[in-house]
């Protein structure tokens, strides 16, 4: 387990951004910065709707980390799973998870909270419930993912 | 227009994302694990992630319509919860406490090459790919 030191202000900060982010999104395009939802709509099949947003929202995601780094002269900190299967199989869990919810943590958590919907309300609970069980039973019950 | 905002809109989201400390997927498991490591800095990120959006959705929604487009492409606020919600919900739970990524600090991370973000991105978009697949052909 890594220590991660407790950020207050960046953390307010940065959620700030992504409320701004996601006001801007919506008062540009009509549309709520839901991230699973914008990926979706990049994936065939295709609906009527721009694509062109998704796309230039994706891109802009991807350039996010070069933007960080050249304003701030430092590298983005992140420690990722070095374990390939975890990841597959998690990544597995979200993708189909998000489809089936209909948002992620960006649509339903942020936005959907922010505009009170009762469905985002349950599923950011839900989501937050089953994230913080899966941490407590691989960390304290199982001591560590078993298939490194 | 709604390219341009999409872009700038991107753009702030993903800087959001790592100057809150979201991108790092240590930090977002440590978030989830009150009973060791705690690090509650993610709380600040929702509460300054709905702090500003919920006051400038409310402005924004007084217009009749965005600035690109005829009108605001938004799910109903009192839509009906469904098993499949509930469902898909906690799914996504597990994946996202295994891992400590949700899909948009995944697709900021993913030009910084990690080969578990990259493995994380594949089949998350494999699976979403599968699912609206499916789902077209019923």
């Amino acid at each position: 387990m890594t220590v991660t030191p407790f950020t207050p202000l960046e953390s307010l900060a940065g959620g700030a951004l992504i409320g701004a982010s996601a006001v801007l999104l919506l008062l540009t395009t009509g549309r709520l910065a839901g991230i699973s939802g914008i990926v979706r709509r990049l994936l065939p099949p295709y609906a009527a709707s721009a694509p062109l947003e998704a796309a230039a929202f994706i891109a802009a995601l991807f350039a996010s980390p070069f933007v960080w780094t050249l304003a701030t002269g430092g590298p983005v900190h992140q420690t990722v799973t070095p374990s390939l299967s975890l990841a597959v199989v998690a990544g597995l869990l979200v993708g189909a998870g998000v489809f089936a919810a209909r948002g992620c943590t960006s649509g339903h958590g942020v936005c959907g909270l922010a505009r009170l919907s009762r469905r985002s309300i349950v599923a950011t609970a839900v989501f937050m419930a089953t994230a913080a069980a899966t941490v407590y039973a691989v960390r304290h019950v199982i001591g560590g993912w078993p298939w490194a | 227009m709604g390219v341009i905002g999409a872009l700038l809109s991107g753009l702030l989201f993903g800087l959001g994302l790592i100057l809150s400390g979201m991108v790092d997927p240590a930090k977002v498991q440590n978030f989830l694990d009150i009973a060791g490591t705690w690090d509650p800095s993610l709380a600040f990120v929702m509460a300054g992630a709905i702090g500003v959006a919920a006051p400038g959705f409310w402005l924004v929604r007084r217009r009749a319509a965005p600035l690109s487009g005829s009108q605001f492409r938004v799910p109903p606020a009192d839509a009906p919860i469904d098993r499949r919600l509930v469902i898909g919900a906690a799914v996504f739970g597990i994946g996202w406490g295994l891992a400590g990524f949700c899909p948009g600090p995944a697709l900021v991370s993913l030009p910084l090459a990690a080969p578990g973000t990259i493995a994380f991105v594949s089949a998350m978009v494999a699976a979403i790919s599968v699912c609206a697949l499916l789902q077209a052909r019923k």
